[in-house]
């Protein structure tokens, strides 16, 4: 229909009349229109999403045993910019999630200290307070690369989800370790949970008085349950397990303590059989987001999407490539680019209808970047569960279907390994 | 260079004087009522008095933990405990890991038990149950004979497997060159 025509219909029987008469050629339907007929909601006093983004939740694996012990995924490709919502935010635990009351919250620093100091949360809060964005990754992240051969079903989600990225408020360790004083015999810092779990990890003093911090905001309000409230620690840069939730002591000493979760889990075997310890520092990712497994394009414009960060400090480029590996062009990263945190990057892309794979790579301030699937495995263990960086690859098919890029390495079928109970409750 | 010395001398000084006299000093009676389920270190410090005996332990096992750990402690529905001691290979699956092929400190069973056993009922054992499971647990996995006793002093001696296995990271190494693994 042409303009002329159109404009002597709307003027002869009004829009509505339109829309009846031809409903299936216009652009819209009668409940576009729908929301100005009547007053919408009242005020509220705390804001909840639109009902019609439901649907974006953590995903949670129907393998897992235990709800109790086990771990979800952020909805990486359904979120935009670097912050992950608080809701959203991946969740990992060991004996469930404690409800605490933020008037009985009690922090102890004691062992080999000057002075054993027991401070309540408007003590913490009363310290000079910084506020970051920080990645967190659990050192399982990135599990089901472990799968071959490759996971057909593989999302985004699924692939790199374990990671999640907030702006954290707190005061430094270093601060409350000042003010217990802090003896020069001591090496170690032995932080504990209060939850079932009485969860505990050893931290080095070095890193503490560096950039740790004893976090009780995300994104501006105060920390999830899941994510510790009323107070966690935030570990810039290192594997999520060691940045321990619902904080309640700190023991100061001379030793590591070789806890369960730092011996039976979160170590990692290596290509030769060797076990490490301590493998804290989260090597360099990068995912993309959009187009990514599951989902569905058309040929013509896109803008590529993904999210990238590095243990080691700032990301400085990412790199696309389209015939797996052999050229690579640079993404457009979107700013501020901080250290320890997600960075967005983006790259305009036409596509022509015909099957492509694509790649990605983010690389570090300190040179860091990531390996390939093949790579990856010289070094690492077929059989570890932690720790997997390699490059994830998505393939576009002729119908627009995009599916996990990644190819088998050899006939002999490995994983899934459930590194931090994502996928598989292995404790 | 010196001067830098100096420079920062005095800045250590600053940070060291600044306090700001936020927190309740507390003596060392209370932070030992605070403190439900200390940290058992490598080198035994943190191990209560008491012995465990493997018969004993394995009548507590049967009541408390069989039903989630296998009869046996083959593991089902939840982690294996019982292993050849013999510790992993590059390609013993996940699975497999348990305390005979993987653990590498036995004061960690003590620590962990303590701390987070039973799944749904942590804190209810009595530091001497705790003995008599590691004791048992230990014998399972074929680490010590019926008859060892073990307590404060033998804990922390006993050798485990797998610890032949670990290495630090190097990235871990290169920035802690004083770390070691106990
Ligand atoms: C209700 C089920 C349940 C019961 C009962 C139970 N456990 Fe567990 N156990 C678990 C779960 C779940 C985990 C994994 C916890 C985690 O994810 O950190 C676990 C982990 C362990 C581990 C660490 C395994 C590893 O290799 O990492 C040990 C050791 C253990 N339990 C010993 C015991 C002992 C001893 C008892 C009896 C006093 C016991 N458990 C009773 C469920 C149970």
């Amino acid at each position: 229909m042409d303009r002329r025509k159109f404009f002597r219909l709307l003027g002869a029987g009004g829009l509505f009349g339109l829309l009846k008469a031809k409903a299936q050629t216009l652009p819209w339907d009668e409940d576009t229109f729908a929301p100005m007929k009547t007053l919408g909601a009242p005020l509220s006093e705390y804001g909840q999403r639109s009902p019609f983004e439901e649907g974006v939740v953590r995903y949670i694996s129907p393998n897992l045993r235990t709800r109790h012990s086990g771990a979800d995924f952020a909805p990486l490709e359904k979120l935009e910019g670097v912050i992950t919502p608080n809701g959203l935010h991946f969740e990992r635990h060991h004996g469930g999630v404690p409800q605490v009351d933020p008037a009985k919250y009690r922090l102890v620093i004691h062992g080999m200290v000057e002075r054993p100091l027991v401070f309540t949360l408007e003590d913490l809060k009363r310290f000079p307070s910084v506020t970051r964005t920080y990645f967190i990754e659990c050192a399982g992240n990135g599990q089901n690369g472990y799968r071959n051969p490759p996971d057909p079903q593989l999302t985004a989600t699924r692939s790199r989800g374990l990671a999640s990225n907030a702006s954290w408020t707190g005061v430094p360790l270093a601060l409350l370790l000042k003010e217990a004083g802090v003896k020069p015999e001591a090496k170690w810092l032995i932080p504990e949970g209060m939850d079932a779990a009485a969860y505990t990890r050893s931290l080095p003093l070095e890193k503490a008085m560096e950039d740790v911090l004893v976090a009780y905001a995300q994104n501006g309000e105060a920390l999830r349950p899941e994510q510790g409230y009323p107070v966690r620690l935030v570990v810039p840069g290192w594997e999520g397990s060691i940045q321990v939730k619902w904080l309640r002591r700190i023991l100061v000493t001379d030793l590591p303590a070789m806890a369960k979760d730092e011996t039976s889990e979160y170590t990692d075997v290596m290509a030769d059989g060797k076990v490490w310890a301590f493998t804290w520092i989260m090597d360099p990712e990068s995912i993309i987001t959009y187009p990514s497994g599951l989902q569905q394009i058309k040929p013509g414009f896109h803008e590529i999407r993904g999210l990238a960060w590095s243990g080691y400090g700032r990301i400085t480029k990412v790199e696309i490539s389209f015939d797996e590996g052999k050229t690579w062009r640079q993404a457009t990263l979107e700013p501020p680019v901080e250290r320890y945190a997600f960075v967005r990057f983006k790259m305009p892309w036409h596509w022509d209808g015909k099957e492509v794979v694509l790649w990605s790579r983010a690389w570090d301030e300190k040179g860091n970047t990531q390996p390939t699937r093949e790579e990856f495995f010289k070094k690492w263990g077929r059989n570890n569960r932690y720790h997997y960086n390699a490059i994830q690859a998505w393939r576009i098919l002729p119908d627009g279907r995009v599916v996990n890029g990644d190819r088998p390495l050899g006939q002999q079928a490995f994983g899934p390994m459930g590194g931090c109970g994502g996928e598989v409750f292995d404790g | 260079m010196v001067k830098r010395v100096l420079v920062l001398l005095a800045l250590l000084g600053l940070a060291v004087g600044a306090r700001y006299n936020l927190g309740t000093p507390i003596s060392e009676e209370l932070v030992a009522q605070y403190d439900l389920r200390p940290a058992v270190l490598p080198d035994g410090r943190g191990l209560p008095p008491g012995e465990g005996k493997v018969e004993e332990g394995e009548r507590i096992y049967a009541e408390k933990c069989a039903s989630c750990h296998g009869a046996r402690g083959e593991g089902y529905p939840f982690n294996r405990l019982v292993a050849e001691p013999f510790p992993i290979t590059k390609d013993t699956e996940p699975a497999e890991f348990a305390i005979g092929n993987y653990w590498q400190y036995a004061t960690t069973l003590y620590d962990y038990i303590r701390r987070a056993m039973p799944f749904g009922a942590a804190g209810t054992l009595t530091n001497e149950e705790v003995y008599h499971l590691v004791a048992f647990l230990l014998y399972m996995n074929g680490i010590i004979d019926a008859h060892e006793p073990i307590n404060q002093k033998t804990l922390p001696q006993v050798k485990m497997p797998a610890r032949e296995l670990l290495e630090l990271d190097p990235e871990t190494k290169r920035r802690f060159p004083w770390l070691t693994l106990p």
